[in-house]
């Protein structure tokens, strides 16, 4: 099955860490994807506007390209437009009257019905590649890294798409980390919202919730937190510390840094120049970065 | 908080837009709580979820329009997965939202964004504040 890889706006300038590390992994895994031709913004939220079908239109687009290039699916990383191009696709496969409305409003492009099937890189990489090849392809085991998955909000709700499949409780990420020699350590806010965009309107309050979460992770004795979005990463990791209250810090990285180091592809893959400060440290102190041990 | 109900404020066209908006029926609500227990933003809500929804069920809207609650919303899902009665309350939220959008009240403008902050912030920051929080 063809799969296509829709970026998203971020991932080619700011999180330009999380992209490199994915796609030189999946290059290394031998898992062929391609990236869209013409893709646009997703939107990065999912309209919950019932008789508003035009903010439908920006992610639907994006899945017309996929049909068009002959894909059965296309793989995202972003959690926020996997969220809006998952449920996009829910839209156009299960109301016939907001299907056709789009249809007919985008009639230059070709028609869509929810032939492909959006997928979250963590789904890819446990389809394709398996935990058990992963294990066995990893070079840099990395033994005695306790690490927090953060899940948020747009990688599980609502369940419908949630990563996984797994509902209220994923393990995905955990089975990943396992898979790399780390220690994953579940927290109980792992699953709550990082504040979103709200650290654009409500920038206090945002910060107050995030600081809560990086505190619940420490609470539970990690030395690192993963995740897979860049605004989570900004919220919970580039704005450490600019909280009310104070919070140790805590190294945050996308969870395919983790991924490529494991795999032996060293920190050139890995881009942490655009991670938070402290994030590549803590990964040299541990002689993970170290390039005589990858083979 | 009290709130004065007169059968006469009973606004039906702006609940009729609520429910037209959501897709919602908020009747099905048994005031449980449980939204308000599990919203990450609770904390800063004057009025809170469950509220909200009890506000609708007796017709008063008006509070809600003038209510930080919908902005501070960060549209989590948390309590839609959560609620016993399967009501979308964040579609709830976004039909309060667009009432106020509809009308020219955006809530956010470019200029009172620091431009440190524009510097740094994710693109996605910016999109989705702005398709959330403007007309």
């Amino acid at each position: 099955m063809k799969t296509s890889y829709y970026p998203g706006c971020t991932l080619k300038t700011k999180a330009r860490n999380l992209e490199d590390a994915a796609l030189a992994s999946l290059a290394a895994l031998s898992i062929e994807v391609e990236e869209l031709e013409r893709w646009n913004c997703c939107g990065a939220v999912y309209s919950l506007a019932d008789d508003d079908l035009i903010h439908q239109v920006a992610p639907v687009r994006n899945l017309v390209r996929a049909k068009d290039a002959g894909a059965g699916r296309v793989v995202t990383l972003c959690a926020q437009c996997y969220n809006v191009l998952a449920r996009g696709n829910l839209l156009m496969r299960e109301d016939e009257d907001k299907r056709r409305t789009l249809n007919m409003f985008m009639e230059e492009e070709t028609d869509y019905h929810g032939e492909v099937e959006v997928v979250h890189y963590l789904d890819l990489l446990r389809e394709e590649a398996g935990w058990d090849r992963l294990r066995r392809q990893v070079r840099v085991p990395l033994e005695g890294l306790r690490v927090a998955p953060f899940y948020g909000c747009a990688l599980l709700r609502p369940h419908e798409i949630g990563v996984g499949g797994q509902g209220n409780r994923p393990t995905i990420m955990q089975d990943l980390l396992t898979a790399l020699g780390a220690t994953p350590v579940e927290f109980p806010l792992m699953q709550e919202c990082c504040g979103a965009y709200e650290i654009v309107a409500n920038p206090a309050q945002s910060l107050e919730r995030s600081a809560r979460v990086v505190a619940s992770a420490l609470g539970c004795g990690v030395d690192a937190m993963v995740l897979s979005c860049p605004l989570c990463e900004y919220n919970l990791g580039k704005k450490q510390g600019a909280a009310a209250r104070s919070v140790p810090a805590l190294p945050v990285y996308y969870f395919t840094q983790l991924l490529a180091v494991a795999l032996g592809l060293g920190p050139a893959s890995c881009r942490f120049d655009l991670n938070m400060v402290g994030a590549r440290a803590l990964l040299e102190r541990r002689g993970f970065l170290d390039a005589s041990i990858a083979v | 908080m009290a709130v004065q109900m007169l059968l006469s404020e009973l606004d039906e066209t702006i609940l009729h837009k609520v429910a037209e908006i959501s897709n919602q029926n908020i009747y099905r609500c048994m005031q449980c709580g449980t939204c308000t227990a599990v919203c990450p933003m609770v904390t800063d809500m004057e009025i809170t979820p469950q509220r909200v929804v009890a506000l609708l069920q007796h017709g008063i809207v008006d509070p809600l329009m003038e209510s930080r609650t919908p902005w501070l919303c960060a549209s989590c899902l948390t309590c839609q997965v959560r609620c016993p009665r399967g009501i979308e309350l964040p579609r709830v939220m976004e039909a309060i939202r667009q009432l106020m959008l509809r009308r020219r009240h955006d809530q956010l403008s470019p200029r009172s964004i620091p431009s440190a902050s524009l510097a740094e912030l994710p693109q996605i920051a910016l999109v989705a504040g702005f398709r959330k929080l403007t007309g």
